[in-house]
């Protein structure tokens, strides 16, 4: 089994982002950029309806409309529509504008239906069916081990709460989308996309055309975070009007339509009941939680959440548990995998009841967690970074802050896969020494470039920037979609595999022994006219899953604005062998605001009374801007002898949940719900008979 | 009252809101005229030429140089750099004002691009992402952006770029909460903001460190 070096002088390293230069200047040409010769631009016709019977859609008048190449039926005959932002009809056209005029010239007849877009309405049993043939509740998915009521009975103390989730939506910056050339019966596609080889793999599905004929180019693209995996109802529309029009569309979606139609992180409502020892050992627990991943859940779901379920009790090792998770189908947009699936919900619901056990049995939140985490990374993390926040002199009995802007902390633990497999990579070394490093991933920004040029130079012993890195390209030899944070390990071992092989063969080849560092030039030229061409693949031995996590938050409370600010984030995680420490610090900032995001701002609003989206824009959505971010003060745990292990979604996991604590033990009264807005503040404020001023 | 200053023939030298803001001068000026004086501006400018609606000649001087473009006038500047001009440093993500990404300079001035017509920038000097480079060399501030990795997808990188540029012109020693304000109207989804606070400084002479430490786990008790 192949081992990374024992000594390294490029990996671990804080390296400058390959691509850096292109993204200061502008330089760098996403997706959105690609402006093929002819390229007209394509537009989408959405439902404004949440619900209806499409009986005809007329396309006439718009295909006769100035400018307009192709109008096309994105499904033919009559059809249901089961949310509002619902693909109708598309057009391509030699202006934005010209596309605009047309998509209001299509005539769309429909019948409206009973809909509903709120988790509490589509649970009853009169609600409208969003699919007729199941009810919008899915049937119980149980799991149950121990003695779970026997345990309660015996248990020293039970805490009960009902902890809920909102729905939030990626707003990658820029919008899903594609632009699309066709060659004769081959497809060249630019794609926003988190996998060029599953967005290949779905457009040829889709279009009836052989994977070989289909190619997919994503050389930059401006954030995914799960919601770019497959070319999705858009991609395949872009190649149809490409064709219709027989000239290249460029179609990207609005703010809007990324609003309404292209994934969400599903919601959840848990009940939760925790049983312990006066001690605080952890004896009993019971979860019965349901979400709704939109039309994501339902018909399809039977027995399941449908996306809307989560890993319970999360990281907790609880003899005694029962686990139930149902999932609601509603009028509104299906989820989509959204930056650790899952883990953020589970890790809200349990940290939550954690906090308030506490309070009840009068134990420090971090000492409950030492006695009941069983991992031993954690465990140390915990201690490492109790000490670096300060917990113990920051930490008072919960709403005993003096003052009109309280202060509270708390903390959360998490943990992650992030192993990797299934990549292959090409190392080309040329006759005047330069290398190209080929690899069909893609980079997210999370710094996929920079990995894959340090792991080559270690190999050659030669600085990152004489790499050139080439990937998000389905011509290069294969990898998977950059999800789980599988990337870094899964690109890192088969690049380090092709360098080892090549330079094996570099000896061979000029009879040299050491061709690395200064006499990689000279042992190149000996190459004559030939490069050197060499394939490798991800090993065994370079890299490992499994990660833990643990973060401690600060916040102030304005008793009076019911405004919580964060100050403070620490945060402490292993991540395996660190491969580039500067963009693996930016992954791990990046996690926490994305935390902070959904612990106070974030929340997609349905409207019951029309069932639309109430906020499909960035100024009634709200993400953290740069004046609401914290001190963050980041520790990674090193542990090369693991291997790779991607950081990408443990990082954003426990940030919430620790945010929550933390205000609960400002106030001396918990918030329940994400987002926790200032009107959710006030509103638990007036439960609370003394505040202190 | 302001008098309108185009050469007569000269149709789009009035911009919807220079037009505007004489009828707000106009307003000003007092209750009793007012409405005469609303009332010959209005006249004045419906004796102009309508723009469009089919496409128009225009210039715009972006970056030093100057640019002819033929387009409708209600294509946004943003729409005309990107989708005319070619320049797409300038990146779409809101369309509406909200986020940034489309920041561009406007006679030194940071404006969003996606908020204002093409025509409008006439006679302004645009500056774009793309021109702020020269021969190559990189301005202190994206060097600083690279050093601190201040970009990660790297989509809403021209904006703040564009907006910290601007800033450092007029106040070259800016404190972390100057640069807040300066980037207020800028958003980032993966997070990228800590580092740009810190390219910010760096780029003003003030060298930050990471405190980000490694530790190894061998290390942790």
């Amino acid at each position: 089994m192949p081992t990374w070096p024992e000594k390294r002088s490029v990996l671990g390293r804080r390296v400058r982002r390959a691509d850096g230069p292109l993204k200061v200047t502008g330089a760098a040409k996403y997706t959105s950029d690609v402006q093929p010769a002819g390229c007209l631009y394509g537009m989408i016709l959405r439902s404004k309806w949440p619900a209806a019977r499409v009986t005809e859609i007329d396309l006439s008048e718009a295909a006769r409309s100035p400018g307009i190449k192709a109008a096309i039926l994105v499904r033919d005959g009559e059809r249901r529509v089961r949310y509002y932002g619902e693909e109708l009809a598309a057009v391509a056209g030699t202006t934005k504008q010209a596309c605009l005029d047309a998509l209001r010239k299509i005539a769309v007849r429909a019948q409206r239906l009973p809909f509903v877009v709120k988790e509490t309405d589509g649970i009853k049993p009169d609600a409208p069916r969003v699919w007729e043939e199941a009810p919008n509740l899915s049937k119980p998915q149980v799991t149950e081990r121990g003695q779970v009521e026997q345990a309660f009975a015996e248990a020293d103390v039970v805490v009960e709460g009902t902890y809920s989730t909102q729905i939030e939506i990626h707003h990658c910056l820029e919008s899903h989308g594609n632009a699309a050339v066709w060659n004769g019966d081959e497809l060249t596609v630019w794609s926003s996309t988190q996998g060029v080889f599953s967005v290949r793999e779905g457009l040829a599905g889709n279009l009836g055309v052989d994977q070989s004929k289909v190619r997919v180019i994503s050389e930059f693209m401006g954030g995914g975070f799960g919601s770019k995996f497959g070319p999705g109802v858009e991609g395949a529309i872009v190649a149809r009007l490409a064709k219709e029009a027989n000239a290249p569309v460029k179609l990207m979606l609005s703010r809007f339509e990324e609003s309404l139609a292209v994934g969400n992180r599903p919601s959840s409502i848990q009940k939760v009941r925790l049983g312990a020892t006066r001690a605080g050992k952890l004896v009993a627990y019971e979860l019965d939680s349901y979400g709704t991943a939109g039309v994501g859940s339902g018909a399809a779901t039977e027995g399941g959440g449908g996306g809307a379920e989560f890993p319970a009790p999360y990281i907790y090792a609880i003899p005694n548990t029962r686990v139930q998770h149902r999932g609601v189908a509603l009028n509104a947009g299906a989820a989509r995998a959204f930056r650790a699936p899952g883990h953020p919900q589970a890790s809200f619901g349990i940290e939550s009841i954690l906090d308030e056990l506490a309070v009840k049995l009068g134990l420090d939140p971090v000492e409950l967690r030492l006695l009941n985490d069983p991992s031993e990374i954690r465990q140390r993390e915990y201690r490492l970074g109790r000490d670096r926040f300060g917990w113990r002199e920051k930490y008072r009995s919960p709403g005993s802050s003096p003052g009109p802007v309280k202060v509270g902390v708390g903390c959360a633990g998490a943990t992650w896969g992030g192993g990797g497999g299934g990549t292959r990579a090409q190392a080309q070394i040329n006759p005047d020494g330069s290398v190209e490093i080929r690899c069909g991933t893609q980079d997210l920004g999370t710094g996929t470039r920079t990995v894959m040029a340090m792991v080559a130079a270690e190999v050659f012993g030669l600085p990152p920037e004489a790499i050139r890195a080439r990937l998000g390209d389905t011509a290069y030899p294969p990898s998977g979609g950059s999800g789980g944070s599988t990337t870094a390990a899964s690109v890192s071992p088969a690049v380090y595999d092709a360098c080892e092989k090549a330079l094996t063969e570099l000896k061979q080849r000029t009879g040299l022994e050491d061709v690395r560092g200064e006499n990689w030039k000279p042992a190149c030229r000996k190459l004559g006219l030939e490069p050197l061409v060499v394939s490798g693949q991800w090993q065994k031995g370079l890299s490992s899953s499994g990660v833990g996590g643990v973060q401690f938050a600060e916040v102030e409370v304005d008793i009076e604005t019911g405004l919580v600010r964060v100050r403070k984030i620490t945060c402490v995680q292993d991540c395996g062998l660190i491969v580039s420490r500067l963009t693996c610090e930016s992954q791990v900032n990046g996690g926490i605001i994305m935390g902070i995001g959904y612990a106070l701002y974030e929340d997609r609003v349905m409207d019951a009374g029309t069932g639309v989206v109430l906020n499909p824009n960035l100024e009634t959505y709200k993400l953290p801007g740069i004046a609401d971010i914290p001190e963050i003060d980041v520790v990674l745990v090193d542990m090369p002898e693991r291997g790779v292990i991607g950081i990408g979604e443990p990082v954003t996991i426990p940030t919430a949940s620790a945010i929550a604590n933390a205000v609960a033990n400002a106030l001396g009264v918990r918030i329940s719900s994400l987002p926790i807005t200032p009107d959710k503040v006030l509103a638990a404020l007036g439960q609370v008979k003394e505040v202190t001023a | 009252m302001k008098q309108s200053t185009s050469p007569p023939g000269d149709p789009l030298s009035v911009s919807r809101r220079s037009f505007l803001k004489n009828l707000g001068t106009t307003a000003a000026a007092g209750a009793v005229s007012a409405a005469e004086g609303i009332a010959q501006e209005s006249a004045r400018a419906g004796a102009e030429a309508v723009q469009g609606p089919d496409a128009v000649p225009i210039t715009l001087r972006v970056n030093g140089e100057t640019r002819p473009l033929t387009l409708e006038p209600r294509v946004t500047l943003l729409d005309a750099l990107r989708d005319h001009a070619g320049l797409t440093g300038a990146k779409e993500v809101c369309d509406r004002g909200t986020c940034g990404a489309c920041t561009v300079l406007l006679d030194g001035e940071p404006v969003y691009a996606c908020m204002m017509l093409a025509i409008q920038a006439q006679g302004r000097e645009i500056t774009t992402v793309e021109g702020l480079a020269r021969n190559g060399n990189l301005t202190a501030l994206q060097e600083a952006f690279v050093d601190k990795d201040a970009s990660m997808c790297g989509y809403c990188t021209p904006g703040f770029v564009m907006s910290l540029t601007a800033l450092l012109r007029r106040n070259p020693h800016p404190t972390p909460a100057d640069i807040h304000h300066a980037c207020a109207g800028n958003l980032c989804r993966c997070g990228t903001q800590p580092r740009i606070v810190q390219a910010a400084l760096q780029a003003s002479g003030v060298e930050v460190l990471s405190r980000t430490e490694v530790i190894s786990y061998a290390h942790l008790a």
